[in-house]
């Protein structure tokens, strides 16, 4: 229950330092996007349910303030939640390859999904310009803050576990 | 409570499958619902925004903090060249002033004459302060911290440093979302000021980073709309006032149709730092079913 209430506030927290902090530290215009980020951390190391409720929880948010239709945001996220959560069994805290690759990749995802669903509808063709100038700054930056990040995630649900398996064991 | 609810381990959870599907049909219905109407918009921007918008109050404070600290860096060099071009700009605006000022007698006496009020001095406005930016790379909007319930309503422009910021596109009772001039897909009427010429201002993606907006359907079949001319909100816009300054023709060209112009336009705001804006709060009358003819 702790573990939970733990992960929704890490969940909120990220969403609010991605909304009024990195929009004021961006490089060059560009802001990470931690949301993706810890949508895609909570699918990997805890399934397909974590990944899919912060997913859908954290769209709807951004939707609601940002987004110009509700639900397309949540899609888009639930869905790499979902198949973040497929790699959970093959998931070790300790190697930091898995984690990079897939948070790597989902950002591509759904950035290029992004691009699909709000600029390609309207016939902007420019896919290379937004490749090069939008979604690689993006992703770079998402990288190097997932070095940051995903450390400080680990410690914090290894205590957990560290707990429970005492209170097992007792 | 009864024994039997607290058996543990048979728990009912749904499988990751399912909840994806029954989110997924949510999502795709929210979808429909609010691409066409507005009928969410109430309840849900209530909600969220007595859970979200105070914890923005508070870290936007310091996000302005830290972004203070790390622009302070890089800022001095080139704040005391600024500094400098802008004390001989001072002089050189000074000047203008006293010759603006005999000119503005003059305007008077002749409005006067013709009874027109002066429109954008009369407009009633409301500062408030941005607390939060679109966390996307994809657009621009941002959000203010006042709402309904501070008088403000959906489609009120708003304006900084006497340039054309955008106009708020989604409105809760203690925030409001304003949606950028510069943001891609977002489009003003406006015209050129000295021939009055009409064209269409649009934010694009591309452009952003340069710090510019393009405009378009320009009609100048004399060629006397040079760069330098000043561009402010049309007439015949819908959803803005008239007489807002958007900004300043930076280039401009001929289509291919050879019968109307586009090119680029330097914004008159700075869309890179705000932090205060200001809301105008009155609303561009467009009850033409009502009017008198």
């Amino acid at each position: 229950m702790l573990r939970k209430a733990v992960m929704v506030i890490g969940a909120f927290i990220l969403f609010l330092l991605q909304c009024c902090v990195f929009t004021k530290l961006n490089i060059g215009g560009i802001v990470p996007n931690l949301i993706l980020l810890i949508t895609s951390i909570y699918g990997f190391m805890h399934g397909e349910r974590a990944g899919v409720i912060t997913g859908f929880v954290l769209g709807i948010l951004f939707d609601v303030f940002f987004g110009n239709v509700i639900g397309l945001h949540a899609l888009i996220l639930m869905y790499i939640g979902y198949i973040n959560g497929k790699f959970c069994g093959i998931y070790y805290p300790e190697d930091i390859k898995l984690p990079l690759g897939l948070i790597s990749l989902s950002n591509i995802t759904g950035s290029v999904l992004e691009y699909i669903f709000t600029y390609l509808i309207r016939g902007r063709l420019h896919f290379g310009y937004y490749l090069i100038h939008i979604i690689l700054p993006e992703i770079l930056y998402t990288i190097v803050l997932t070095l940051l990040i995903y450390p400080i995630i680990v410690v914090i649900f290894n205590a957990f576990e560290k707990s429970s398996k005492k209170k097992e064991a007792s | 409570m009864s024994p039997i609810v607290k058996q543990k381990k048979e728990k009912f959870t749904l499988s990751g499958k399912y909840l994806l599907l029954i989110f997924t049909v949510i999502a795709v219905v929210l979808m429909i619902v609010t691409y066409g109407t507005t009928a969410f918009d109430g309840p849900f921007n209530a909600v969220v925004g007595y859970v979200v918008v105070p914890f923005e109050n508070g870290i936007s404070k310091l996000g302005s903090w830290l972004g203070k600290r790390s622009d302070e860096f890089t800022d001095i060099k080139t704040l005391l060249e600024e500094n400098n071009a802008l004390k001989e700009e001072i002089a050189k605006l000074t000047e203008e002033n006293t010759m603006l000022a005999q000119d503005k007698y003059e305007l008077n006496s002749l409005r006067e004459l013709f009874e027109l009020g002066n429109e954008y001095d009369s407009y009633n406005k409301v500062g408030a302060r941005v607390i939060a930016k679109d966390s996307g790379n994809w657009f621009s909007s941002f959000i203010i911290d006042k709402g309904t319930n501070d008088g403000l309503a959906l489609d009120m422009n708003v304006i900084a440093a006497g340039g054309l910021i955008g106009r708020i596109s989604s409105i809760g009772p203690n925030w409001a979302r304003v949606t950028a001039i510069i943001s891609d897909g977002n489009h003003v009427s406006a015209q050129v000021l000295t021939t009055g010429e009409n064209l269409v201002v649009s934010g694009d993606l591309e452009l952003m980073g340069r710090g510019i907006i393009s405009f378009s359907m320009l009609k100048d079949d004399e060629n006397v709309v040079t760069e330098g001319d000043k561009v402010v909100t049309s007439k015949i816009s819908d959803k803005y006032l008239p007489g807002i300054i958007v900004g300043y023709i930076q280039y401009i060209e001929n289509d291919s149709n050879n019968l109307t112009k586009s090119g680029y336009i330097t914004p008159a705001a700075d869309f890179k730092y705000l932090s205060e804006v200001l809301v105008i709060t009155d609303l561009k009358n467009t009850d033409y079913e009502n009017a008198e003819d």
